[in-house]
């Protein structure tokens, strides 16, 4: 299989969930796009940026706690959330979903998508 | 019901992946066999861990049990599966009556109806929650059946930050204050709380030094989704789990706490700090 065709093997994974809008791979490093399946209107390139950011902050951060790197993050909004889980290999595997989204079904479809990037 | 109990069971042998363990165990615990219906539920969950019908179960057998903060725990495990999940819903609700929280209850019991809106059992506890009574039963337990006892509402002592502000300082009284609650500026300066890892060792700057501009990040990127006001950031680390929120404007909390606290107490921590913060910023404005 191509690295493109597990990519695209990976979004599905995540977009076949109900209540989700998108999904995106992100380099960490540098808050690329590296492949995504996103619902028009959302601005990938801006959203991976920032995505990255705030995960480079919250890892450092949660390191320098004492809690390890991050497994998994959720940020919580009144009209959706968006969902992120890094890869060992600096991926962000992330997802933009609807505010009643099934939470846990999405993480466990990140984390398996995750695992099939690598 | 003893047939009834006899024949769920054999069939729950011949087939130990069957969902029928559900129907087993409610039916021990509506008989009173709580220990029965404990290791049915365990078993049907060491199968079916994904299964909220399954960690809503285990939950109500537990508050039965009273062991209510294992019930808790699976019912926040529910809501997380499935954040809709009626019996979840009415499960915490009937938890936060006990605590004496009936606006968290409340708040429970508004997102059942939503989910429910013919629910009458939600209904009627909502009518009580708003009423300011105390529903007298586990939830799904039948009104007739054994009530448990329904002991007044704990009043939760007042935080100390809500006490007079001069003596008190911002996490004064609340879990954790000096080693797992921090509030900062939008600069990443400290102005309350500490944190300590798993060595002692104090923490505080490090952490505050990487979560400067967090509260601003996330609030352009929620508004580059168009989702809004962001709410929270709750984040699974390997050996503990953070909590942040903006308790107002700018000012960023963290909550931290080892893997054993569910993300869904860690919310409700996060919600109290977040209480005494307001207070405190509104007296030191």
């Amino acid at each position: 299989m191509t690295a493109t065709a597990g990519y695209g093997q990976a979004l599905d994974l995540i977009t076949r969930v109900g209540g989700v809008r998108g999904a995106m791979l992100v380099s960490a490093e540098d808050g690329i796009v590296v492949a995504e399946q996103l619902m028009e209107g959302i601005k990938g390139s801006a959203v991976a940026a920032l995505a990255a950011s705030l995960a480079t902050r919250l890892r450092r951060a949660m390191e320098a706690a004492g809690v390890g790197a991050s497994l998994f993050w959720h940020l919580q909004a009144e009209g959706g959330a968006l969902l992120v889980v890094p890869t060992p290999n600096g991926i962000l595997v992330v997802a933009v979903a609807e505010p009643d989204v099934n939470v846990g079904l999405v993480r466990l479809e990140l984390l398996r998508a995750a695992e099939v990037v690598g | 019901m003893a047939d009834e109990i006899k024949k769920l069971s054999s069939q729950l042998a011949q087939d130990p992946d069957s969902l029928v363990f559900l129907r087993l165990a409610e039916l021990l615990r509506h008989k009173g066999q709580l220990d029965s219906a404990h290791r049915v539920a365990v078993t049907g969950l060491e199968r079916h861990p994904h299964l909220a019908d399954a960690h809503d179960l285990f939950a109500r057998i537990l508050a039965d049990k009273h062991d209510y903060e294992r019930a808790f725990d699976e019912w926040d495990m529910a809501l997380r599966i499935a954040p809709t999940h009626i019996g979840a819903l009415k499960g915490l609700a009937f938890l936060y009556f006990k605590v004496g929280d009936v606006e968290q209850a409340a708040a429970h019991l508004e997102a059942a109806q939503r989910a429910a809106p013919d629910d009458q059992g939600v209904a009627q506890a909502l009518a009580l929650a708003r009423g300011g009574q105390v529903p007298q039963d586990t939830p799904g337990t039948a009104p007739a059946a054994a009530p448990s006892p329904s002991p007044a509402p704990v009043e939760e002592p007042l935080p100390a930050a809500a006490q007079p502000l001069e003596e008190a300082r911002v996490f004064a009284g609340l879990e954790g204050a000096e080693e797992g609650l921090l509030l900062l500026d939008a600069s990443g300066r400290v102005l309350g709380g500490a944190l300590k890892n798993a060595q002692g060792q104090d923490v505080t700057d490090a952490v505050a030094a990487y979560l400067a501009g967090v509260s601003q990040e996330a609030a352009r990127t929620t508004k580059l989704l168009g989702l809004g006001k962001w709410t929270g950031v709750a984040a699974e680390g390997r050996s503990g789990h953070v909590h942040l929120t903006a308790p107002t404007g700018d000012a960023l909390l963290l909550v931290v706490r080892d893997r054993a606290v569910p993300m869904g107490r860690l919310a409700i921590i996060a919600q109290r700090a977040a209480g005494a913060a307001r207070r405190w910023l509104e007296a030191h404005g």
